[in-house]
């Protein structure tokens, strides 16, 4: 942790880089993480805590192993993605943000991806699905080793 | 090549470049922006390469890997030049042939270019196809000539070069009035003219001054600023560079939304680049002027696209917007003047200089100029992104660009400029698009986004889609917005649920209204958009729904049921076996039965029933209410 805020100025505006390089070394923003900005940045812990919680970027959390992402913008709205978004859901038995208790898959949305010609689209893991019609197929590609 | 240190080393460095190029030689350009990728264009670029390899043709044959063409339903593609042959929708396997027959020899594989529909015919040529044939691509032309991550590449196209003008031959105002004069306003929804806005700043006096370009393209639906960021980031740089030396900015900053991983590559990569040919930096192509941009990326945050919370953003603080006045050209980030434009309106500025502030002012309307990237989506036939000229017709978009409405079905309204936008009814097709005429139509510009929505669309639910939306992404600084946007989704959702009531509209109304007015920033004033256009436009059917309870378009859950017609069923299990919570009885060759208490309305029965057979459908209204009449008392034995 240290190595890695060394590597930032200490001043508040770097905080969301910060922010941003640890939730992707460390998969989520540790209350020690939270500390060691706060002593670095020389702000309160409260304030990273403000910021953290109100971008979706990060998550106080662990994730799970594979991050499900459907897109829930217009084009893939009209398209079918809330019934996507249903169907995957109950395949794994958890809500929108929440982690299955094996740690296996995360369920996230996201307000648009910007591939609207190719939706509805589903994002696994950095990988985009497009013209998705149902979920099973693509947990079932991801189930491996559950 | 070393850094350029004069306007004069730019030209003879064109010139070097162009002189490397043999028109003649031929050059497979493979389309690869996120659409391409996520439509498996990395796998035809490999493929490709191993085929030229395998040929022995590495040496006579140039790969270039552009960014996205607009045509993104015919990803993954290749160009053959100098041909211009267009192929679509490849697979790896279809390399090989197309380097035996159009690159190797003179001949096209006719069954991978584009077929015309309408007419039956084949185009070989991609702007001969109907969907280019309207456009006028004057910012997305060069995305099929430009790899991204080569700057040389934008050089050869006299990039940098509108920059080395202005910098030697022009003053401040002078670039200023040339920016009025073209009428170029603000692409990022507004519309406010750019000229006077860098004017507003350049006049404050100040030692630290700041540009940004917003490029927190956060409305669903819109993508042209990913595809410009992707696809010819330069184009954006030297946009700003040009806006920082007219108002007297030594910094900027480009915004890239973190959703947009390939842009920010881009970008970071081209302001690499930019950096070390003396682009930004000191002393710019050897000038007096000095100036450089810094990259952030966003972090999930709808409200972030507001000028004033982009800006807290920037500070590593909450995206929180502040009342204005002071504007940001007075007080920006960290108090100081800042101009912010977006991504479109920053990629327009190179081009209004190298071509001339009359030419410019020339395409569009009267209080309009220019093109606008819109991207078509939804139901319509060909999606992508379309640049067209100020004033153009719906109607010439949606049919004649976008190939009309998928499957022969009718159009009922299009949705333009996202959250803060409205739809517009079909019967306003003949409507030329430009700022003002959107506006009084009750939607708005927008950054772009134009979504096509058929009979199967219910407006009911797109308000409350749209509604939905601005409520979770609502930052909860102004009660107006905090409260209001939820309490206009509580009523929409009683009304989608089936538990509408008559006064429900009146209120819709009455809180839309005080949600406009009330509200700090743009987020919250244009909210209601989406609800009051479509209630003026579609009242009916909101009545509808409250009234005889029924969604014609058949989408709200709470309106329908799905039933299987005994008539036409011939038990074939297909449907109950697919019914995620059994809710389905039935026997081989015996008609199924749906539990109306079970069912989720998931809708799978209805996918997987054979066209052929047709047992499944929904219902809604008076035909829905027998069938739950009929179910209730005598639940499905299993």
């Amino acid at each position: 942790m240290e190595n890695i805020l060394k590597e930032f100025e200490q001043d508040q505006k770097e905080l969301i880089h910060i922010l941003h390089r640890i939730q992707e070394d460390f998969g989520y923003i540790s209350p020690q993480a939270i500390s060691a900005i706060a002593k670095h940045l020389k702000i309160s812990e409260n304030e990273i805590y403000s910021v953290l919680t109100f971008y979706k970027a990060f998550s106080l959390e662990p994730r799970g192993k594979h991050i499900v992402t459907v897109c829930m913008g217009t084009a893939c709205h009209v398209r079918g993605a809330p019934r996507l978004m249903d169907d995957a859901s109950r395949e794994l038995g958890i809500d929108v943000g929440q982690t299955t208790p094996d740690k296996h898959f995360t369920l996230e949305t996201v307000n648009c991806l910007g591939c609207c010609a190719i939706g509805p689209v589903v994002v696994v893991d950095g990988k985009y699905h497009s013209y998705v019609k149902r979920m099973e197929s693509i947990i079932k590609e991801y189930s491996e080793g559950r | 090549m070393e850094r350029i240190n004069h306007p004069e080393e730019l030209t003879a460095w064109k010139s070097e470049i162009l002189a490397e190029r043999i028109p003649s030689k031929k050059t497979i350009v493979v389309s690869s922006g996120t659409c391409g990728q996520a439509s498996g264009s990395l796998q035809m670029i490999d493929a490709v390469n191993q085929e030229l390899e395998k040929k022995g043709l590495r040496d006579r044959v140039e790969v270039k890997v552009t960014g996205c063409h607009g045509f993104c339903q015919l990803e993954p593609n290749l160009i053959v030049y100098p041909e211009e042959i267009f192929y679509k929708n490849l697979k790896p396997q279809d390399v090989p042939q197309i380097v035996e027959k159009s690159i190797l020899g003179n001949e096209i594989v006719s069954s991978l270019v584009f077929k015309d529909l309408k007419t039956a015919q084949k185009v070989i040529k991609q702007d001969e196809i109907p969907f280019y044939k309207k456009q006028e691509r004057l910012l997305t032309e060069n995305n099929l000539k430009i790899n991204p991550t080569e700057i040389e590449d934008y050089i050869a196209l006299d990039g940098y070069h509108a920059l080395a003008n202005a910098l030697f031959n022009m003053t401040s105002e002078a670039i200023i009035a040339e920016i009025e004069t073209a009428g170029l306003r603000g692409r990022g929804g507004a519309g406010f003219p750019t000229g006077r806005k860098w004017e507003i700043c350049r006049k404050v006096e100040s030692d630290v001054k700041y540009v940004i370009c917003n490029a927190d393209e956060g409305d669903p639906g819109a993508y042209m600023d990913r595809s410009l960021l992707e696809g010819n980031p330069h184009s954006i740089i030297e946009g700003m560079i040009i806006g920082a030396y007219a108002i007297g900015a030594q910094e900027g900053y480009i915004y890239v939304r973190m959703e947009y991983p390939l842009a920010v590559q881009h970008v970071n990569l081209a302001l690499e680049q930019a950096r070390k040919f003396g682009f930004l930096g000191e002393s710019i192509l050897g000038s007096e002027f000095a100036f450089d941009i810094h990259l952030i990326e966003g972090a999930g945050a709808f409200v972030s696209g507001e000028e004033t919370s982009l800006m807290a953003s920037i500070e590593g603080r909450r995206a929180f917007p502040r009342q204005r006045p002071p504007f940001p050209a007075q007080e920006g980030l960290w108090g100081k003047p800042t101009n912010i434009n977006n991504v479109e309106t920053w990629a327009n500025v190179p081009l209004i200089l190298r071509k001339g502030a009359d030419w410019y002012a020339k395409i569009g309307t009267r209080r309009s100029k220019g093109t606008k990237i819109f991207s078509l989506v939804g139901k319509i036939n060909n999606t992508g992104l379309v640049e067209v000229p100020m004033g153009i017709t719906l109607r010439e978009i949606v049919y004649d660009i976008g190939g009309g409405i998928q499957d022969n079905k009718k159009l009922k309204a299009i949705q333009t400029g996202g959250p803060s936008g409205g739809c517009i009814p079909a019967e306003k097709l003949d409507l030329p698009i430009d700022y003002d005429t959107l506006a009084k139509a009750g939607s708005i510009m927008g950054s772009g986004g134009m979504i096509i929505m058929d009979e199967e669309t219910c407006m009911v639910d797109i308000a409350r889609y749209f509604l939905n939306f601005t409520q979770e992404e609502s930052c909860g600084k102004c009660v107006p917005c905090r409260i209001g946007t939820k309490q206009l989704v509580d009523i929409l959702n009683k009304i989608t649920e089936g538990d509408g009531e008559e006064d429900d509209l009146k209120k819709l109304e009455n809180l839309s209204k005080t949600v406009k007015e009330g509200s700090l920033c743009g987020l919250g004033q244009t909210a209601p958009n989406p609800v009051l256009t479509t209630l003026r436009y579609f009242r009916k059917e909101y009545e509808s729904h409250i009234k005889s309870k029924t969604c014609a378009a058949l989408v709200c859950k709470g309106l329908i049921a799905y039933t299987i017609d005994p008539d036409k069923c011939v038990g074939c299990l297909l449907c109950l076996k697919n019914c995620p919570v059994d809710a389905i009885v039935g026997e081989r060759k015996k008609v199924h039965i749906i539990d109306q208490d079970l069912c989720i309305k998931c809708g799978a029965c209805l996918d997987v029933c054979p066209p052929k057979i047709g047992a499944v459908s929904k219902v809604t209204g008076r035909k829905m209410a027998r069938i739950l009449k009929n179910a209730s008392g005598k639940r499905v034995e299993k």
